[in-house]
């Protein structure tokens, strides 16, 4: 069948590092514990227990990253010797560092933990780890002297904890273990300030919302497993948890298509959940409620970069199951282009700066979902990494406005604007990562969605192209107006100086309204707030603010495609190969140690290789495994990235233009628009109502859903339970009747009367035997043996 | 032959013990005949055990011999409770059991 073939031995370096990354959660968790119990004694409170542990994490997850190039390069190296003729289409499997212990037992069955080192799993790490540490380093100054200061960090420490045990996951047990313990912990930090009912519902509604999902998570990893198990028991020798097993079964061609099917559409339902998207995405604006370090953890690099992380983990399922690779669209392929779209208006109406953040983040992860819906997996997951950077910089810029320029308030128009002058650290940090996000070119946004963008486009999604462009349009214009309104123009309320309590008031209960932020932290800087109105932050808040901020501006240099290949590390590093592996050399090497990775290269006579193919086209055969489908990649043209350039630019200058216009000379033909025209003022209604989602949520499917089930309850309850109640209660009551006189008194009295009288008489007759004597007594007992003796004697013969 | 003769031994110890453990009114000695039934069924255990080759029997012997040491421990003690209290020892004294 094949050509030729040669099978190269090649020999991969690994590390200390590498073989011990499954240390990299336990750290966090470890000092969650210490926090819990010995935290309100130390000097910090805790705090430093946790920026220390996210320190060591960073600095193991670092030094695995590195274990990792080197063994890449290894591979790399090795199999350019060994295959020195016939070009190398497809990059050299490089094998994951997977080891794995038993966790529990149960029937026979082994529930393993452990680690799954590659290229994904490593980025998320260090990048999880990098701005857990920033973010704690921020919170020393932002938190200080809040009540629960000490549990704060606990929660944020066990937050990191639960996310790097769930990027490490070798099977899906753990990482569902992973998944649930972010779920607890961000309804824990969204819920910080719970006194106040907004964010206690806040951090409920949220909780409720990802829990909807997960039920997809559970039932998508039971369906995997019971279908697959059998498989990579006899293939591969690992459980149906198993990720790599998972992977390889997907693409084995082995797999049912629609239990592939329904298994993928489940697990994406609780990506929907988890990562905000449509229609679920409604927890994430609401979730602003906690304070805003939280909100720049979950919202850029943890929590809601759970499900684009599942999605990308198991890629091979969601392949198969979802068709990626024909061109017609598929579920994640819609739910991400709608929710870019949907998310970028929302952002346009709202006047909290943190909420257009949060729809910010919705939009950006739809453009991730977006990207690995339509194949473009390499450019979703190094948005993840470029994402991470901005957005927490744009989060914690919002922070250190409200800390220190808008007296603890988040409304843009009320009490922020021309703080740029007051704040210039912070506000050049915020100006640096909303053009990175807004995709302008040499920033890290760029190199990363318009790598998305374009890809989707070469994938043959060419609807989705144009919504990305659209969405790269919306998401220049609201960037333009947040920044605007807080940075620029005239300074209004607090940003004024102006000092004002009332704003608690405002909170209605519909619109999680953002007057949270004060309470806790209020009474500390009331005093030194009210004497010098707007200031720069301290150096605790500024210095994370600028690393991230250079971070995104030269993170997207880690894949710039524009300039060559040299210069695509995330393609080299973290992309899975598409290579067809021998099982047999894969499962005889022990964990972390030297590896021997085959080499399949095929050269036919025309220097045509079969395998350009590759998996996902063509089944493995027999003994072969593939671990990831064979994904395109766009070539890069300067022609497609002007014209995304150029909306960007549109985008930025036209809502520039109308920012000056509408807020600060109050042009007469625009103000007032919304309650002119009829059409706007409809949309306007209808966005800031977030298209009624809630409302149909609260009203319709939660009322139509409890209020039947409570009503029938309750029905129940008075007529059948009653009913039964009573109704035992009266039957048994006469058949206690009738067994009181019947039985107690005549069974029951009797027996007892009869035996007592038994009792005595016997007793009477025994009575002349206790004489009291002891010889009596033993003589009594030597003729009782005697005779058992004799009996004895007389049965044996 | 020689492990009837041990039995026979045996017997007369067991004979002699259950004589005395009847017809004697000190308490004492009482405890003595006790003694002697039990070292006769030793003998007994370590005949049969003899006979058949086997060390069961003598494991068992072994641990009758703890539990007498411990019966008789316990067994004086009561007599000398007894003997503080009423000056005496003798058995027909004692019959505050009678029924």
């Amino acid at each position: 069948m094949l050509a030729q073939e040669m099978t190269a031995e090649v020999v991969a370096s690994s590390g200390w590092f590498l073989d011990h990354a499954w240390l990299i959660p336990i750290i966090p968790a470890v000092a969650f514990v210490l926090i819990i119990f010995f935290g309100k004694k130390l000097p910090m409170k805790g705090s430093e227990l946790g920026v220390l542990s996210m320190l060591v994490s960073l600095a193991f997850a670092g030094g695995a990253a590195w274990q990792w190039i080197q063994r890449v390069n290894s591979v790399v190296d090795g199999a350019h010797e060994a295959v020195k003729e016939g070009a190398h289409h497809v990059a050299p499997y490089v094998e994951p560092v997977i080891r794995e212990w038993t966790w529990w037992q149960s029937g026979g069955f082994h529930f393993g933990i452990g680690q799954h080192i590659d290229g994904l799993a490593l980025t998320l790490l260090v990048v999880v780890a990098f701005i857990s540490s920033l973010v704690q380093i921020y919170s020393l100054e932002y938190l200080r002297g809040d009540r629960r200061y000490t549990h704060f960090f606990a929660a944020l420490t066990l937050f990191s904890a639960g996310m790097l045990c769930m990027v490490l996951a070798p099977n899906m047990v753990q990482l569902i273990l992973g998944w649930e313990i972010m779920g607890l912990c961000s309804f824990m930090l969204i819920g910080h300030w719970w006194e106040e009912e907004a964010n206690s519902r806040a951090a409920l509604k949220a909780f409720f919302t990802v829990r909807v999902g997960d039920m997809g998570l559970l039932i998508g990893t039971a369906i995997l497993f019971f279908s697959a198990n059998s498989w990579t028991q006899e293939n591969l020798g690992v459980s149906g948890f198993n990720i790599s097993g998972l992977s390889a079964w997907a693409m084995s061609g082995e797999a049912s298509s629609s239990a592939l099917t329904w298994g993928a559409v489940a697990l994406f339902i609780a990506c929907i959940g988890k990562s905000g998207q449509f229609p679920l995405h409604t927890w994430l604006p609401d979730a602003m409620a906690g304070p805003t370090p939280v909100s720049s953890l979950l919202h850029s690099s943890t929590m809601v970069v759970a499900g684009v992380f599942l999605v990308a983990r198991v890629y091979p399922v969601f392949w198969e199951g979802m068709k990626i690779g024909d061109t017609n669209i598929n579920f994640i392929v819609l739910i991400g282009g709608i929710t870019i779209v949907i998310a970028a208006l929302l952002a346009f109406v709202q006047h909290d700066i943190k909420k257009v953040l949060a729809y910010s983040t919705v939009s950006q992860l739809g453009y991730m979902m977006m990207g690995l819906g339509a194949g473009a997996w390499l450019p979703a997951v190094f948005h993840i990494f470029t994402h991470a950077f901005f957005k927490a910089c744009l989060f914690l810029s919002a922070g250190s406005v409200s800390h220190s320029g808008s007296h603890h308030s988040f409304d843009m128009k009320k009490d922020m604007g021309g703080l740029a002058k007051k704040m210039p650290i912070t506000a050049t940090t915020w100006i640096i990562s909303t053009l990175a996000l807004a995709g302008v070119f040499p920033l890290a946004g760029f190199f990363s969605k318009d790598e998305i963008i374009d890809n989707v486009g070469y994938g043959g999604y060419n609807a989705f192209m144009i919504v990305g462009l659209s969405g790269a349009f919306l998401t220049a214009a609201y960037m333009t107006r947040a920044t605007y309104l807080t940075f620029f123009g005239k300074a209004r309320g607090a940003a004024a100086g102006e000092h004002h309590d009332e704003h608690d008031a405002h909170a209605d209960a519909h619109d999680v309204h953002d007057s949270h932020d004060s309470h806790a932290t209020h009474d500390a800087h009331d005093s030194h707030d009210a004497a010098h109105g707007p200031h720069e932050s301290p150096k605790l808040i500024t210095v994370p603010l600028m690393i991230l901020a250079a971070l995104a501006l030269v993170a997207g240099l880690s894949n710039a495609t524009p300039f060559g290949e040299s210069w695509e590390r995330f393609k080299k590093y973290v992309e899975p190969s598409a290579e067809y592996v021998a099982i047999e050399s894969h499962m005889a090497s022990g964990p972390g140690e030297a590896i021997i990775v085959p080499q399949q290269n095929t050269t036919a006579e025309g220097g045509e290789s079969k395998y350009d193919e590759g998996c996902a086209v063509v089944a493995p055969e027999a003994g072969m495994a593939c671990y990831f489908p064979t994904v395109k990649h766009a070539p890069f043209k300067w022609s497609k990235a002007a014209l995304s350039l150029i909306i960007v630019a549109f985008g930025l200058i036209s809502s520039w233009m109308f920012c000056v216009q509408y807020y600060t000379r109050r042009n007469k033909r625009l103000v007032g628009l919304t309650e002119r025209s009829k059409i706007l003022r409809g949309g306007y209604t209808f966005l800031w109502n977030k298209y009624y989602l809630d409302a149909l949520y609260e009203k319709v499917i939660v009322r139509s859903i409890a209020h039947p089930i409570a009503a029938a309850a309750a029905w129940v309850n008075q007529n059948i339970l009653d009913g039964i109640v009573n109704g035992v209660g009266k039957v048994s009551r006469r058949i206690a009747g009738w067994v009181y006189r019947n039985i107690d008194q005549r069974v029951v009295d009797g027996a007892v009367n009869g035996s007592g009288a038994a009792a005595r008489g016997t007793g009477g007759a025994l009575r002349p035997v206790q004489s009291g004597k002891v010889n009596q007594y033993g003589a009594l007992l030597f003729a009782a043996a005697a005779i058992g003796a004799l009996i004895l004697v007389i049965i044996n013969t | 032959m020689l492990t009837a003769q041990f039995l026979l031994l045996g017997a007369v110890l067991f004979c002699i013990g259950v004589y005395g453990v009847l017809a004697r009114k000190n308490a004492v000695m009482v405890l003595m005949s006790i003694e002697l039934i039990l070292n006769s069924v030793n003998i007994n255990l370590l005949a049969f055990s003899v006979r058949h080759g086997s060390v069961d029997g003598n494991t068992f012997a072994l641990y009758i011999i703890a539990i007498a040491a411990a019966e008789v421990g316990v067994g004086l003690a009561m007599v000398l409770l007894i003997y503080r209290n009423r000056r005496t020892i003798a058995l027909d004294d004692l019959s505050e059991m009678k029924g």
